[in-house]
């Protein structure tokens, strides 16, 4: 079996080996999310024979977002795939390749076009495993741009998170940063779980530091599954914000404002959905005794709702207001030219942020 | 095992530019080069009967047909330059595939209805809709843009495929009315219009076995256009896609799409079949997509210029002028009154996208149920108090 040689080889991946301080400058680079993503996908096709990736468009295009870009070129047509055009085709024999040994990673165009794949991924993906008495793994990653903000026409701008987060047996995460998107997504395939991998579409531009070195072989304290940890983005002590995907650049920017009006506000960057890490999200609340949930799904039967349930029973005594939370209205995604008005933009934070420290 | 050794890819990729219309079996009665084809030359590949009908057209519509595809192409320039302006968000473009759309909505009886997917701006002119109409979606003021019940054309779906099933029960619904095999203008028929690529999806085969299995009065128009954004049409299928229809007992047919003259011929025939309670047809329409798959496509990334320059040879509308020009039906002010009108449909379209504005915010909370809903109602009111008080904060400043 031969695997093409790439960039990300020459690098080390005895991580453990080298020390933050002696790591060559060069591993380190300004990467957009997009590119970050792209990265790690490399890295992972590069370091496991198994893993391949399937979806429309992902091969000679790089996907409408160029996020599988010139991985086809690199890796061939066999490990990354243009698919038909059909979401259930693609995660139903994902699950095939999975259970032939394979680690495919999927890619659905856009957020909206998951539904025609949701009878294969909750009632098959999800529960493959469980039916089978744990003989069967399914290491499935399932890649879908999620999310507002970018003046599309209807069906890709959606965030279906607390739909998946419903289905016992799949894991949820999302990257906010380019780094957790480098991380997060060989991660999310090391994983032995099905994993819908969210990507903030809006924030697929925004760059930050990435630590190129870092692969396979080390992610992070825990393994795959510090994919789990929720990040404490800011420290503070008046109030909590918990954002995960694209909210979270709005929730510290809310944090910045507040702070003028010394407010010291805390963010927590939940980074996984399914599950929540409600740990460190209870060590912050028990300080600061205000929470504030912000996503952009509707906040009906969203994430939020489960948040302020579990926190309201783990911090009951130290909340000082109710836990507040902002997301989506109970409509359709609206027409683009009104879609910043349904979205938790950074003054509805900021008005939840005054409501909770005023109650 | 995965790995780079493994044999190629099981469907051949290789790119070459044979005109896919001169295989057998695909219906052509118009040249490229605008002349019709002979007679005998129609009857030898079986298809007389569309000549015959073909044969129908009056000089009036040949010239109607031609009008249409003119100004579809210059409101389809004019929509993707407002794009690059940024007055749209989006625009999918439909050059090249004018007679497809044209001559199939051609065939068209009022009362008849039609699903389009998100590209046939040609069949919704015919079909009187107002083009200017159409940017309300891509200019994201409106999900929608029209009334589907005023003109018997659906909203445009951008789900690939789902539309097909609807499509198809609508024709179910007609059935149940009545409205079939009576002989009488009574009769009515659908028809759905989707991509090549969209042929893959789970909704459009199944939409295919509804309409064999109820005999339903639909017709599947493939606009098989070569390209579903990056992937050829063999990424979707090993067999023309016309072959797809008789497994799943839908009489099918391939017609050469940028004739429209057969196009038209194919699907009245498909049509009268379905109103009469013959049950459902495919038809095939080979067609190309002549721009990019939107203007945040860039073509250039996965298909070669010379097949563009190919097509750009098989032209529609250039080919069907030269018929109107062979024959005599038309003189230079035909042409300038067309371009004259042209030019005053494109000034309107552009002031009219200009003059779109966002609506107000609250309406988001409209029509998301017929009747009153508590949650809505909660959040339509916390919304208002919500955007007032930054009124307030500003008149108090
Ligand atoms: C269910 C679904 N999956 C994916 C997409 C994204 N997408 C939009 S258009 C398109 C290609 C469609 O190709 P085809 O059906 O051939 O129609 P064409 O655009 O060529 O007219 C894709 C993949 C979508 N709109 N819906």
């Amino acid at each position: 079996m031969t695997t093409t040689h790439t960039a990300a080889d020459a690098a080390p991946t005895d991580a453990a080996a080298t020390t933050a301080a002696t790591v060559p400058a060069e591993t380190k680079q300004r990467l957009p999310l997009a590119r970050a993503i792209n990265a790690g996908l490399r890295r992972a096709l590069a370091t496991d024979d198994h893993v391949m990736l399937m979806g429309e468009d992902i091969g000679r295009l790089g996907g409408v977002f160029r996020v599988t870009d010139g991985l086809q070129a690199e890796f061939g047509t066999q490990r990354v795939v243009d698919s038909p055009l059909a979401e259930s085709g693609i995660l139903g024999t994902a699950i095939g390749l999975a259970m032939a040994g394979y680690r495919p990673v999927v890619e659905i165009q856009f957020d909206g076009f998951v539904f025609p794949a949701f009878d294969q991924i909750t009632t098959q993906l999800a529960k493959l495993r469980y039916r089978t008495g744990g003989r069967l793994e399914m290491p499935v990653v399932i890649r879908i741009p999620y999310g507002g903000s970018i003046g599309a026409i209807e069906h890709h701008s959606e965030s279906p998170e607390a739909l998946f987060a419903h289905t016992a047996g799949l894991r949820i995460v999302t990257p906010a940063t380019a780094a957790d998107g480098y991380t997060m997504i060989q991660q999310a395939i090391a994983s032995p779980d099905p994993v819908i991998f969210l990507e903030p579409k809006s924030r697929y531009w925004d760059k930050g530091e990435v630590d190129l070195r870092e692969g396979a072989t080390e992610l992070g304290p825990d393994g795959w599954r510090s994919l789990h940890v929720a990040r404490t983005v800011r420290a503070g002590s008046d109030l909590t914000i918990a954002a995960y995907g694209p909210t979270v650049a709005t929730a510290l920017a809310a944090a910045q404002v507040a702070e003028q009006e010394g407010r010291d506000v805390e963010v927590i960057d939940l980074r996984s959905v399914s599950p929540i890490d409600f740990d460190t999200l209870t060590e912050s609340v028990m300080r600061t005794g205000h929470l504030v949930v912000v996503h952009e799904a509707p906040v009906f039967f969203g994430s939020g709702a489960e948040i302020a349930a579990r926190i309201t029973e783990r911090c009951f005594h130290a909340l000082e207001a109710p836990v507040l939370r902002v997301g989506g209205f109970h409509t359709p995604y609206p027409a683009s030219s009104i879609e910043a008005e349904y979205l938790p933009s950074l003054d509805r934070v900021l008005d939840a942020v005054d409501r909770s420290l005023a109650y | 095992m995965s790995s780079t050794e493994t044999p190629a890819t099981p469907v051949d990729h290789e790119l070459s530019w044979p005109d896919p219309c001169e295989i057998a079996g695909t219906v052509r009665l118009v040249a490229p080069d605008g002349s019709r084809l002979s007679e005998d030359a129609v009857a030898l590949s079986g298809h007389a009967v569309y000549a015959a009908a073909a044969a129908r057209t009056t000089p009036d519509e040949l010239r109607a047909m031609y009008r249409d595809m003119v100004l579809v192409r210059a409101f389809d320039r004019e929509a993707t330059s407002l794009q690059r302006q940024g007055e749209l968000g989006l625009w999918p473009e439909c050059r090249g595939q004018e007679a497809a759309q044209i001559g199939s909505a051609h065939a068209l009886r009022p009362r008849d209805h039609v699903f389009p997917s998100y590209r046939e701006h040609g069949v919704a002119h015919v079909r009187g809709l107002d083009l200017r109409e159409i940017l309300h979606l891509f200019r994201g003021t409106e999900h929608g843009g029209w009334d589907p019940t005023a003109h018997g054309f659906h909203i445009y779906t951008l789900v690939i495929g789902s539309h097909t099933l609807h499509a198809t029960g609508y024709a179910m619904g007609i059935q149940r009315d009545g409205d079939v095999g009576t002989g009488t203008d009574r009769d009515r028929a659908v028809v759905a219009y989707f991509g090549d690529g969209a042929t893959a999806q789970g909704d459009v085969n199944e939409a295919l076995v509804f309409a064999a299995t109820t005999n339903a009065p639909v017709v599947f128009f493939c606009q098989n256009n070569h390209w579903a954004i990056s992937a050829p049409t063999t990424v979707q299928t090993t067999v023309p896609l016309v072959e797809r229809g008789a497994g799943f007992g839908v009489p099918s047919i391939r017609v050469d799409g940028n004739d429209v003259v057969a196009v038209k011929a194919v699907t009245e025939a498909a049509l009268e079949r379905a109103r009469s309670g013959g049950g459902p047809t495919f038809i095939e329409a080979v067609t190309y997509r002549m721009g990019a798959h939107t203007t945040s496509d860039d073509p250039t990334r996965y298909r070669e210029r010379a097949e563009e320059d190919a097509w750009s040879q098989r032209d529609p509308i250039e080919r069907l002028g030269a018929l109107l020009r062979a024959e005599g039906l038309v003189d230079d002010a035909f042409f300038a009154g067309i371009d004259a009108d042209a030019t005053e449909l494109t000034a309107g379209v552009r002031a009219y996208c200009r003059s779109l504005t966002p609506p107000p915010a609250e309406s988001m909370f409209d029509h998301v149920y017929a009747a009153q809903h508590t949650l809505v109602d909660e959040e339509r009111a916390w919304y208002g108090q919500y955007a007032s008080s930054f009124e307030q904060a500003a008149a108090g400043s």
